[in-house]
């Protein structure tokens, strides 16, 4: 198929589409507002269903319904809307139905404002709602990487019955880049026998829950839930190492900050002679730690960049263990780096160590 | 030997955890009965909230859904959407229906959600222990105003048929109760019109059932159906409110 031009989020909407998302429901909010218009003409187009909800609240339980009635179903909101479905997004979690979440991060707390960040990583990886759950958590760093996560989404979320979120950003979203809908690697996806979809007389009935009063069956769920967690660190990992094989200085970056981090990166390397090198996150959920670890082994240092005042720097240096000195570089308020403002800071690293 | 009564296919041979003199247990059968004589029960989808009936899914034979506090409507409409032939019903409490998920209702409603609501209206909040409802009377005692309610503070009791009644989107709303036999009969009729209404797609449906909370009423079931019928009906009249033809 030949390339066409598409923004971010009209490119995510077009791949849900096409990985066979039938039913999406959302609530207006800047910057993600393309996606549910592009839904809202789309879905008719192939037999689907859009519907406008009164609330990012109502929107998450109808994806739990839709999820637990066994269909593909997404929604899509940014930071502050985000924070309203997470009690939704527990509940799905624990009742195990798939489906696929976008939040496209804008800046906060609060209303914050509606320019790029990423503040909401804390949110994305370390659980959000209430309980001990995990989603896996995307972070595209182009049009091209948003459709291909959307479309792998649909399939990871279906394989292992979880829940699984988009964090791109505004600039994610509203930039136009070339897009090529390309389908995802085969999989055998296991059929959906639990959803609720009516059962006659005799037959095992479905039930939709995340209600476990006993000690005995929260346990067996939690148990249900660490395998699952264990198979998808082991399998679902995705990264991106950019000349690393030689770095002396390991820059971690993901999403709109890993695309200034490689101008930076070829900057240092021709002007300065510093060889840097960058481990991109595709998935901060599973987060590449052992990627991370290996590459402590012989980097003199790293540098954290990120869109925030600092939270997946936290998990790299869990990865490093204390090994190499671990730096940060934020950008906060809707500032994007510029590529000088690494490069300045790889110099530094550099005299220093 | 004639069987002249016996528990309906719908419900499963499992005890109800209710307390003696609730009237779940009465609303449950009707329910159940409603879904076999219709002979729905291979394609109806139960939806039940936090609350006492949470544990809803226990005692129908049918799938169900256990959802989050208030949110049965939307759950229900994602279901629904999904399965248009399916007869998809919520089961919710007052706390549940008027007061956290006023918004989830009045739009499933204004939508004209093709769903069936059962509307449990005992005036508080039974399994969190008596605390005060958006339908607690004025005056009326609960573990959250103990000194009675008083509008001064706590603002009136919300009349929800009437409310929704107001909504194009409502095809049928019915306010029955469960205080007595003529009651009751009469409410498993307004029950299964509202599942005909969602069967003929007419819109959204709900009954809403004045029902015994004799534990957080702090009465004897004797006492609690004849409180509900001197206090309650008087603020929650009876009666068809909405019936699209």
């Amino acid at each position: 198929m030949a390339k066409v031009l598409m923004k971010g989020n009209e490119a995510i909407a077009e791949a849900a589409v096409r990985a066979g998302c039938r039913f999406f429901f959302g609530y207006p909010i800047t910057p993600q507002n393309q996606i549910p218009e592009y839904m809202s003409k789309r879905l008719p187009e192939v037999g689907g269903t859009f519907l406008q909800s009164e609330s990012e609240i109502a929107a998450i339980n109808m994806v739990y319904g839709a999820a637990g009635a066994g269909a593909r179903v997404m929604t899509s909101s940014s930071s502050p809307g985000i924070s309203l479905k997470q009690e939704g997004i527990s509940y799905i979690a624990c009742a195990q139905l798939p489906c696929v979440i976008v939040n496209m991060v804008r800046s906060g707390p609060g209303l914050g404002g509606i320019l790029p960040t990423q503040g909401d990583y804390f949110q994305a990886v370390k659980g959000g709602g209430h309980g001990d759950y995990r989603l896996v958590v995307y972070a595209p760093c182009s049009v091209q990487e948003a459709a291909d996560c959307v479309m792998r989404a649909f399939d990871v979320a279906d394989m292992y019955r979880i829940p699984v979120m988009i964090l791109g950003d505004g600039n994610i979203g509203q930039m136009m880049e070339p897009v090529e809908f390309r389908e995802p690697e085969k999989r055998e996806l296991p059929p959906k026998s639990w959803a609720a979809t009516g059962h006659a007389k005799g037959e095992k009935k479905s039930l939709i829950n995340s209600l476990y009063i006993e000690i005995e069956e929260m346990n067996a769920v939690m148990n249900e839930f660490k395998e699952k967690y264990r198979r998808i660190k082991e399998n679902e990992t995705r990264y991106e190492e950019f000349m690393t094989d030689d770095a002396e200085i390991c820059i971690v970056a993901y999403g709109t900050t890993a695309r200034v981090a490689k101008s930076a990166i070829m900057k240092a390397r021709k002007e300065n002679g510093i060889r840097a090198g960058l481990i991109r996150p595709v998935t901060l959920w599973p987060f590449p730690e052992d990627a991370i670890a290996k590459a402590a082994e012989k980097c003199g240092a790293f540098l954290v960049a990120e869109m925030n005042l600092g939270q997946m720097v936290e998990d790299v240096r869990l990865a490093v263990n204390g090994k190499r000195p671990v730096r940060f570089i934020g950008a906060t308020g809707g500032q994007i780096h510029t590529p000088a403002m690494i490069t300045d800071e790889l110099k530094r690293i550099e005299e220093e160590i | 030997m004639a069987v002249v009564f016996k528990r309906p296919e719908a419900l499963r041979d499992a005890a109800f955890h209710y307390c003696p003199g609730c009237t779940h247990g009465v609303a449950h059968r009707l329910i159940a009965e409603c879904i076999d004589e219709l002979g729905i029960a291979e394609r109806t989808v139960g939806v039940c909230p936090v609350g006492c009936s949470v544990f809803a899914y226990n005692y129908f034979d049918i799938d169900m859904y256990e959802a989050a506090h208030g949110r049965a409507p939307a759950v229900a409409t994602g279901a629904k959407r999904v399965h248009p032939g399916n007869i998809v019903f919520t089961y919710q409490g007052d706390g549940d229906l008027a007061s956290i998920g006023a918004a989830e209702i009045v739009h499933a409603a204004a939508r004209g959600e093709k769903i069936t609501v059962i509307f449990i209206n005992n005036a508080i909040y039974g399994m969190t222990g008596g605390q005060m409802a958006p339908t607690t009377l004025v005056g009326q005692k609960t573990t959250t105003s103990p000194f009675g309610r008083d509008p001064e503070r706590c603002g009136f009791p919300i009349r929800i048929s009437e409310m929704l009644s107001t909504l194009d989107g409502a095809a049928y709303i019915e306010r029955a109760s469960l205080h007595d036999v003529p009651n009751i009969i009469k409410a498993k009729k307004a029950i299964k019109k509202a599942f005909e209404t969602q069967i003929a797609a007419k819109g959204f449906s709900l009954v809403e059932l004045l029902s015994a909370c004799p534990t957080n009423w702090g009465l004897s079931p004797v006492e609690a159906v004849r409180w509900l019928k001197e206090n309650m009906i008087p603020q929650y009249p009876l009666g068809v409110f909405k019936e699209v033809g």
